[in-house]
C-alpha cells in the first residue's frame, strides 16, 4: 500500500486521479476507525494521501453573498472566526474538546457521513454548497445531494471536497440542541438545529434539521416552505400537522448509544419546542 | 517508510518511519520521549496531547504523515520554559497532581489555553480542559491551578 504526503493540492488531485487513494484530513475519524494495537501503525485498507500539510486549503473568506471555507479549516479556527454564523459555532463548541477540534474538519465530517455528525447537521441547516474537484473537473452540489446514507456519499474515488460555501442568511432565532453522554466527546443520540427569520410577525424563513434519527440528516424543505409567509400563530397552530409531516422521516435505530423510543420522543420534543418558542428571543 | 521533517521542541528533526504510525508511538518508541502518555488511544482522554504550532492536538490520533513541516512541542521541551515552571508550581500548590498520568496532557492543555487567552474565565478553563480526563483529582484542583498560574505568570503569556 502506498502512503503519500502531497506537496500541493494540485499534486493531491494528481494522485487521487489514480483512483486508489483515500485522503486523511484531521484523521480524527480515520485513525479511530482503523485503529490497530497500541504501538502499531493504523491499519488502513487502501492507499493513503496525508493532506494535513496543505495549508492552501486552510482559509475562511467572506465572498459577499457567501462564506467560503477551505476544506482543511479546523473547527477551532472556525470557532474563532468572526464571520462564521453563531449557530454553527454553537454546534462546533460541543464537538469533542479543543485537541480534536484543532484538527477535525467539516470536510472530514462530510466524508465520514455519519447520520449523527453534528457539523453535517449544521451544513444542512445552512444550505451548504460543496465545491468538489478532481483532476481537470469541478462540480458544485448542495450538501443534501452529496450525502446518501451512513458512510455513503456521491464523492468518487478521484474526487475531494475543496471548499464549503455557506450562503449568507439572517435569522431572528437559531437553536442547536444535542443530546449525548459526556459533554466533551459524546456522539449525538439526537441532535436538532433550527433557524427562523421573523419579520413583522411573519415567518420569512423557517428551517429545521434533525440528526441521528434516520440514515441521513432529516430536513424537510417542503414542510418548511409550506409555512413560510404565514404568521407566527398560524405556524404554531399547525404544530400537530407539522409534527405529523415528520413522522415518516423520524426513524431512529437502537444502538449502543440509545434506543429508538427515546430518540423519537426527544426529536419530536425538539421540533415542538422550536416551533412554539420561535418568536421568543434568547 | 518515508522521511518526515518537522520541528521538535525547537530543533529540526527528520524521521524515516511509516506515515501511518501514530505520532504518539514515534515520540515514545522511536524518540524516547515518554512524557506523552497513552490513556485511551481514541482521542477521548488527552493524556497524549502535544502542541502543534502552539495548539493542543492528541498525538494518538495523529499519523506521522500529518506532522510534516509542523512545529511540535512536547512536555519534554515545554518543561524547559518559564511558563512551565509557573504551571508546575501552581499544580503542586493546588494539589492538582495525584497519580500523574493525566498531568502532562493537562499541562499542555493549560499552556494551549493561556497562550491564546492569558486571562481565562472559569468557563473558558473548563472548555479548554474538557478533552482531558483525570481519574484522581476531581478536576477542581486543576481548574484552580490554571487560574493560579494565569495570575502568578501574568505577562508571561
Ligand atoms: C473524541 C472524539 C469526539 C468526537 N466528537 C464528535 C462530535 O461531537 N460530533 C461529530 O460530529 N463528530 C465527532 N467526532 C468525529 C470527528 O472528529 C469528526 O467527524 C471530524 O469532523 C472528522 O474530520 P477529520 O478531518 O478528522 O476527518 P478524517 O478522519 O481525516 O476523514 C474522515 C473521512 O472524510 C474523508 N475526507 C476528509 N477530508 C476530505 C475532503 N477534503 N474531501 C473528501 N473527503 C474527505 C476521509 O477520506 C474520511 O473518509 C469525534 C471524534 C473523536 C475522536
Ligand atoms: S491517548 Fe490520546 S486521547 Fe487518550
Ligand atoms: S492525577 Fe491521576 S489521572 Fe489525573
Amino acid at each position: 500500500m502506498k502512503h503519500v504526503i502531497p506537496k500541493t493540492y494540485k499534486e493531491a488531485l494528481e494522485h487521487l486521479s489514480e483512483g486508489t487513494y483515500k485522503v486523511l484530513a484531521g484523521g480524527t475519524d480515520l485513525m479511530v476507525k482503523n485503529r490497530s494495537w497500541s504501538e502499531t501503525p493504523a491499519r488502513f485498507k487502501q492507499d493513503m494521501l496525508y493532506i494535513h500539510n496543505l495549508d492552501e486549503l486552510r482559509y475562511v473568506e467572506d465572498k459577499g453573498d457567501h462564506l467560503a471555507i477551505g476544506a482543511l479549516t479546523d473547527y477551532e479556527t472556525l470557532l474563532r472566526h468572526e464571520a462564521v454564523p453563531k449557530v454553527l459555532k454553537d454546534c462546533l463548541i460541543e464537538i469533542a474538546g479543543p485537541a480534536i477540534r484543532k484538527v477535525g474538519t467539516l470536510a472530514g465530517n462530510i466524508g465520514n457521513a455519519s447520520p449523527a455528525a453534528d457539523g453535517v447537521l449544521l451544513l444542512y441547516l445552512l444550505d451548504a454548497q460543496l465545491v468538489i474537484e478532481r483532476k481537470g473537473a469541478r462540480r458544485e452540489a448542495l450538501i443534501d445531494d452529496v450525502i446518501t446514507g451512513p458512510g455513503k456519499t456521491t464523492l468518487s474515488n478521484e474526487e475531494m471536497i475543496k471548499e464549503i460555501r455557506l450562503p449568507k442568511s439572517t435569522f431572528t432565532k437559531t437553536q442547536f440542541l444535542k443530546v449525548g453522554g459526556r459533554k466533551a466527546d459524546a456522539i449525538s443520540k439526537v441532535a436538532f438545529a433550527g433557524a427562523v427569520r421573523i419579520e413583522d410577525g411573519i415567518v420569512k424563513d423557517l428551517r429545521m434539521a434533525i440528526g441521528a434519527v434516520n440514515v441521513t440528516v432529516v430536513r424537510l424543505r417542503e414542510v418548511e416552505k409550506l409555512h413560510t409567509g404565514e404568521t407566527i400563530s398560524a405556524v404554531q397552530d399547525s404544530i400537530v400537522s407539522i409534527k405529523n409531516a415528520y413522522v415518516p422521516h423520524i426513524k431512529p435505530i437502537d444502538d449502543q448509544r440509545s434506543n429508538r423510543v427515546y430518540r423519537k420522543r426527544v426529536a419530536f420534543n425538539m421540533i415542538e419546542d422550536f416551533i412554539m418558542n420561535m418568536h421568543i428571543q434568547d | 517508510m518515508a522521511k518526515v521533517t518537522f520541528t521538535l521542541n525547537g530543533e529540526s528533526i527528520t524521521v524515516d518511519e511509516p506515515l501511518n504510525m501514530r505520532f504518539l508511538d514515534i515520540l515514545r518508541m522511536k524518540l524516547g520521549l515518554t512524557g506523552s502518555k497513552e490513556g485511551c488511544g481514541e482521542g477521548e482522554c488527552g493524556a497524549c496531547a502535544v502542541l502543534i504550532d502552539g495548539q493542543l492536538v492528541n498525538s494518538c490520533l495523529l499519523p506521522l504523515g500529518s506532522v510534516e513541516g509542523r512545529n511540535v512541542m512536547t512536555i519534554e521541551g515545554y518543561r524547559k520554559t518559564k511558563r512551565y515552571k509557573i504551571l508546575e508550581d501552581a499544580f503542586i500548590e493546588e494539589g492538582a497532581v495525584q497519580c500523574g498520568i493525566c498531568t502532562p496532557g493537562m499541562v499542555m492543555a493549560s499552556e494551549s489555553l493561556l497562550n491564546q487567552n492569558p486571562k481565562p474565565s472559569e468557563k473558558e478553563i473548563r472548555i479548554a480542559l474538557a478533552g482531558n480526563l483525570c481519574r484522581c483529582t476531581g478536576y477542581e484542583m486543576i481548574f484552580k491551578a490554571v487560574k493560579r498560574a494565569a495570575k502568578e505568570g501574568e505577562g508571561l503569556w
